[in-house]
């Protein structure tokens, strides 16, 4: 009875935490995957013969998101906005100037490096090129079966079984398995890859752009693959790439950064739809769509000059220099990022209940309008 | 618009293999198209179909050997470009064909002003001073768009952004006013947002300036977006070619057709799962004896393997003039 008793305050303890643990949440809703708070990156700069840091490339800086288990988070940008250290960082592969992540319950900027590299199998990486990401030396069976030495200590009989389960798992030919990465065709070369990747079973995957180098035939196959094994193995991916119809392809949430800063962060179908940040409306009618009738009807929002160099970033909104829509306060204050609808978080001062507490008016919701079509 | 007589390129049966020690690589075969004053042509293609090698052969840029242009005919002005002398050969790929690179960083030269590179081609060809080179310099900058010109020509490529650095290559192409702009991947290495810069650019240049343009990509939505013509290349061959809006909206190669689809849509309806084209793209090891998309191909039969189709046109225009494909499915349709 005692026994019993204690089983359940045991289990009444556990819930308690459960719900303690995920009190920001709705109900229902689980606990987000991954958590990134306030995530900064700055690459100091050093100059002059005594080599005195004077300043900073502020590469990412104050990035916030959640990844839902399962879920796939594109995040899109152009080249130099951060979004590649946005996913190095969150891994830790750089270490962080400020912020936190938390990765399956664990602070993984505060883990000491043993606690780390045992944290490792959870989260890994896809790479963007494969041939440079691929030791040119090793066989295939040794790149998929060299995380396993490192963490699994299985014996290499198992391990080999575990090496042509991966390969089978991401459509690579078991006959490949002692031959060395430039002896396999380029279309079949990110698979390898993406097995290293999978090999101690992650929950979590970084995707730096693993389709950017490879034609676009071979594109859709990579990409089915990754949407195959994400519902086969419950994966939950950090997709990130400049390609904005691949991401609208494969992702359920979408953030757009901009000079190391997301600018929008809303669920594909309302950002696709309707951008609301002025850089998100820019970049989108910017690309490209293969149908020459429907391509004459877009409106396309030409923007004017390049991006401010992140390492001297404009004093307010990072966009301030080339937005067709700024405003005198853009000048001088930093818009942070807030939900503006639900679901959606813009940082921008367009917006009304930027300043005001969030909660959309209805006043607010026919400014909204007009600035997002 | 089409009719032949005012082409200012026509290339016929051109015929380009790489000599390597693997063997000969047939990387151009049989590729023939005309360029009309002041049209725009799409070339698109995976990475191997031979669509940058057709170009460099045209103007004599490839490396030779290993390279070697066995046969065709390239007709420019009244000449035979294969067949004339280096030197005025010379002269013709300075003052009558412009090239955009696909990498600025790389086709610039780092240690020269901007300024001296866009003068380079205007003292060599055009004969002019120093001092008129420079000024129409200046112009040229302006032209393409860069904002306080006169200043920036002593200014080195690394001053310049991607995308200005993209512009300073359209100024160096047009220096002498070509007849034919050729540009290889001009954008693919710029992001979107300054690819749809220099996509307008373009626009506008080719009304102000009238000049035909090559424009070669394997993104299907840039050439929606600029071109009248487009041929699709596949295995060293133009598999299909036609009119844009044509091309698009009734893709007759399956290879066009597949391609085509394989792109997810930025504003059509989302699709579950993308189409894949199984496989790989070929490496011609030898001269083509079949159809080099058959293997990949959902639509391939007996003939296909035997065979190699030839261009026929669709719309009833002589060939090249319209809509043609080379594909034996396509034919057995009627």
């Amino acid at each position: 009875m005692t026994a019993l008793h204690g089983g359940l305050s045991q289990t009444i303890r556990a819930t308690r935490l459960v719900i303690l643990k995920g009190c920001d949440m709705l109900d229902a809703t689980p606990p987000p995957l991954v958590q990134v708070r306030d995530l900064k990156m700055y690459f100091p700069i050093h100059t002059g013969v005594l080599r005195r840091h004077t300043g900073d490339v502020k590469a990412v800086d104050g990035v916030s998101f959640d990844i839902m288990p399962g879920e796939t988070l594109g995040l899109v940008g152009e080249s130099g906005c951060g979004k590649s250290t946005v996913g190095r960082a969150l891994i830790r592969l750089y270490e962080p100037t400020a912020g936190s992540v938390t990765i399956a319950g664990d602070d993984i900027l505060a883990l000491a490096p043993e606690a780390l590299r045992k944290k490792r199998p959870q989260m890994q990486m896809v790479f963007q090129d494969p041939q440079a990401s691929l030791n040119p030396r090793i066989t295939l069976a040794q790149i998929i079966g060299e995380p396993l030495i490192e963490h699994s200590g299985l014996n290499p009989t198992d391990r080999l079984a575990r090496i042509y389960q991966l390969m089978d798992q991401v459509g690579l030919n078991r006959r490949f398995a002692n031959r060395y990465p430039h002896e396999i065709s380029g279309g079949q070369r990110p698979r390898i890859g993406i097995a290293r990747a999978l090999a101690l079973n992650p929950k979590f995957i970084v995707c730096d752009e693993p389709i950017a180098a490879l034609d676009v035939s071979i594109q859709a196959q990579v990409v089915n693959l990754l949407e195959d094994l994400q519902d086969r193995l419950g994966l939950t991916y950090l997709f990130i790439s400049h390609d904005l119809s691949m991401v609208r392809h494969i992702a359920d949430r979408v953030a757009v950064m901009y000079l190391g800063r997301i600018a929008e962060l809303s669920p594909r179908d309302a950002l696709y739809a309707r951008p609301l940040h002025p850089y998100a409306e820019a970049l989108l009618s910017a690309v490209p769509e293969p149908d020459p009738e429907r391509d004459v009807s877009r409106n396309r929002i030409i923007l004017k000059g390049d991006v401010p160099s992140p390492a001297n970033p404009p004093k307010g909104c990072a966009f301030c220099t080339r937005c067709p829509k700024v405003l005198e306060i853009c000048r001088t204050d930093r818009p942070a990022l807030i939900e503006v609808e639900p679901g959606r978080q813009v940082a921008c001062h367009l917006f009304p209940n930027h300043t005001a507490p969030a909660k959309p008016t209805p006043g607010g919701t026919t400014q909204l309008q007009q600035h997002g079509v | 618009m089409p009719d032949g007589g005012d082409a200012v390129l026509d290339v016929r049966g051109l015929v380009t293999v790489f000599r390597t020690r693997g063997g000969e690589v047939h990387a151009v075969n049989d590729v023939s198209f005309h360029l009309q004053r002041g049209e725009l042509l799409g070339v698109v293609g995976e990475s191997g179909s031979g669509k940058s090698v057709t170009m460099m052969s045209l103007i004599g840029l490839l490396p030779m050997p290993p390279a070697e242009v066995r046969g065709g005919e390239v007709w420019m002005g009244g000449r035979d470009i294969l067949k004339i002398p280096a030197e005025d050969l010379r002269q013709v790929r300075g003052a009558r064909i412009g090239f955009v690179f696909q990498d600025p960083m790389t086709s610039l030269n780092p240690v020269f002003q901007v300024g001296f590179q866009i003068m380079e081609p205007l003292i060599r060809h055009m004969g002019m001073t120093k001092a008129q080179a420079r000024v129409r310099a200046a112009e040229l900058l302006e032209l393409v768009g860069i904002p306080d010109a006169a200043a920036r020509l002593d200014s080195y490529p690394h001053q310049f952004s991607g995308g200005m650095r993209q512009r300073v290559m359209i100024a160096i192409a047009l220096a002498c006013d070509p007849d034919v702009l050729i540009a290889d991947e001009p954008t693919t290495a710029l992001d979107v947002t300054i690819q749809a810069q220099i996509l307008e650019l373009i626009k506008e240049l080719r009304v102000k300036l009238g000049m035909a343009i090559i424009w070669i990509t394997h993104d299907l939505g840039v050439i929606a977006g600029i071109a009248d013509r487009v041929m699709v290349m596949y295995g060293g061959q133009v598999v299909e070619h036609g009119p844009v809006k044509a091309l698009f909206a009734d893709p007759r190669h399956p290879y066009t057709r597949a391609l085509l689809k394989t792109v997810p849509s930025l504003t059509g309806p989302r699709e579950a799962r993308l189409q894949v084209i199984e496989g790989q793209p070929p490496i011609m090891m030898q001269a083509p004896q079949n159809c080099a998309f058959a293997p990949r191909c959902a639509h391939a039969f007996a003939r296909c393997a035997v065979e190699n189709p030839k261009r026929r046109a669709v719309d009833g225009l002589a060939l090249g003039q319209g809509h043609d494909v080379a594909c034996h499915w396509e034919v057995s349709l009627g």
